[in-house]
């Protein structure tokens, strides 16, 4: 049985809705902010911005912090509420959830400080075509998944799965390409090093938006998908 | 897990177990109070050497059913029945069954903890002196069994003569439970058996039950969900009379089928 956006909002204890809908508020939230954190990395990489990329860096306690807070409200309704069905799957959800988003938030950290690096090179960078593409790519998948969520939309959590594999194969091609300008231009090593840790960050993030859909998939139809094959993942919207 | 699988019959998402592992079948039961229905057309099995949960709303027809199972309705006149019961594969209404040995292997433990007002011994020897004699050291062998399964042995073997009425609540109910056990039941039916009960002797109780499931078959019924959920490893979700749903215990309070269910076991208005 899939649960719809509003299941959380009908309990007889209108303060069991409200600690329910505040997971759901929080975990948006805390989303936004790693959103922001991974657009305002990737600018400060590409417009050598390492004052940005400071601040980015900087922020990542922020991400922290509403990990922390989020992870207390659940276990909270756990200890109070003992939550069941659709209840405990949300809480699950937003845990797993939360945890997804901290590690995208550290990725963006990652890149800031590779910025950093690579603005005080003071040497013209080859590569960033690849991490604006990619970048772009795993943006929009995290942007999806918190949609989804949002929405507790299952067809599009399913389709940001389906963009993994794209960016998966999109990473293995940019870094044969670093790997062809490393060998053209020696001299460039150390720079091309800061670009591959920070393809390397974005890919990651791109299997964190992936675990993100698959936490939706979980909290709406009660199915983990998370080791499942493709052709499992296609049939589950078979039978609506 | 038993050989068990879903079936939709009808729109009820009910678990079905293959014959061996069945114990008591319910088929089709309807059950009117002067011709007032409370459960109707109710089919389910019950597993073997498992405990199963009956969850429902007050007055939904939980403990109706459980009455049912091993005779209770038969002493109330205004009871009327359609459809079987089978126990071990047996009619349990057929003309040739001896009702006091149906409720000998079916024993059952109500709410409150009903100890008789004699002695701790005298009330777990009260089954046994009914149904054979015995020499007193097989007696007092088959006492000690009882009481050791229901956890208690330790607590009163000093002063097995004392009153039953001196020990506690949660001791009483446990006492009761090893009368039961004393007449060796194939299947223990409790009703609300912990809720006159504090945390600590519901615990033991609970914990009484995951115990016995190696023995014998329990079906239990209870308001609290969060002992379902503890104890049983089936749970039937009963509303107004009907089976809406049967499932194993985590499926249902993880991911039910129906609409329904959920609102009931998450506290959500129908």
């Amino acid at each position: 049985m899939d649960i719809t956006r509003d299941v959380h909002s009908q309990h007889i204890s209108r303060q069991f809705n409200q600690e329910l809908e505040a997971l759901k508020t929080h975990l948006m939230a805390m989303g936004g902010l790693v959103e922001k954190q991974l657009k305002d990395a990737v600018t400060a990489l590409v417009e050598g911005d390492s004052k940005l990329a400071a601040y980015v860096r900087d922020n990542d306690a922020e991400v922290n912090a509403l990990q922390l807070k989020l992870d207390d409200e659940c276990t909270r309704v756990l200890a109070r509420r003992q939550p069941a069905a659709s209840d405990l799957r949300l809480v699950l959800a937003v845990i797993r959830a939360t945890s997804d988003l901290e590690r995208i938030g550290d990725e963006a950290s990652k890149i800031a400080r590779n910025a950093i690096t690579l603005s005080e090179s003071h040497q013209a960078v080859r590569g960033l075509i690849e991490v604006r593409h990619i970048s772009d790519h795993v943006r929009r998948m995290l942007h999806d998944a918190l949609t989804a969520f949002a929405r507790f939309d299952t067809q599009l959590a399913v389709s940001v799965v389906r963009e993994d594999e794209l960016v998966d194969s999109e990473y293995s091609s940019a870094m044969r390409s670093l790997v062809t300008f490393m060998v053209e231009d020696p001299r460039s090593l150390s720079s091309m090093l800061n670009v591959m840790w920070i393809l390397r960050a974005l890919e990651r993030v791109g299997d964190h938006a992936d675990n993100l859909a698959e936490h939706v998939v979980y909290l709406v139809k009660g199915r983990d998908i998370r080791y499942s094959d493709p052709e499992t993942i296609a049939k589950l919207h078979d039978n609506d | 897990m038993l050989d068990a699988d879903m079936t939709d019959t009808e729109k009820t998402p009910a678990v079905r177990f293959a014959p061996e592992h069945c114990s008591l079948g319910i088929e089709r039961l309807s059950l009117a109070y002067a011709g007032k229905p409370a459960l109707n057309e109710l089919t389910l099995q019950i597993p073997r050497h498992r405990i199963t949960a009956f969850i429902g709303p007050s007055g939904c027809g939980k403990s109706t059913l459980l009455r049912a199972l091993n005779r209770l309705h038969d002493l109330n006149p205004e009871v009327t029945r359609r459809g079987r019961i089978t126990f071990e594969g047996e009619d349990i209404h057929a003309a040739n069954t001896h009702v006091a040995e149906l409720r000998r292997r079916v024993g059952m433990v109500f709410q409150a903890p009903n100890p008789f007002p004699m002695s701790i011994y005298e009330n777990v020897a009260f089954g046994l002196r009914l149904q054979k004699r015995l020499k007193k050291r097989q007696r007092d062998d088959v006492i000690e069994w009882a009481l050791r399964a229901a956890a208690l042995w330790d607590e009163v073997k000093d002063d097995l003569h004392a009153s039953a009425w001196q020990l506690s609540g949660g001791q009483q109910q446990r006492l009761v439970i090893a009368r039961t056990l004393a007449v060796k039941p194939d299947i223990l039916l409790l009703d609300e058996p912990a809720s006159a009960l504090d945390p600590i002797s519901t615990l033991k109780i609970e914990e009484l039950m995951g115990n016995l499931k190696h023995q014998l078959t329990l079906v239990l019924v209870t308001h609290n969900m969060q002992q379902a959920a503890r104890v049983s490893d089936y749970t039937a979700f009963i509303d107004d009379g009907r089976l809406i749903e049967y499932g194993t215990t985590d499926d249902i309070f993880t991911n039910p089928r129906l609409q329904r269910t959920e609102n009931y076991i998450t506290g959500r208005m129908n």
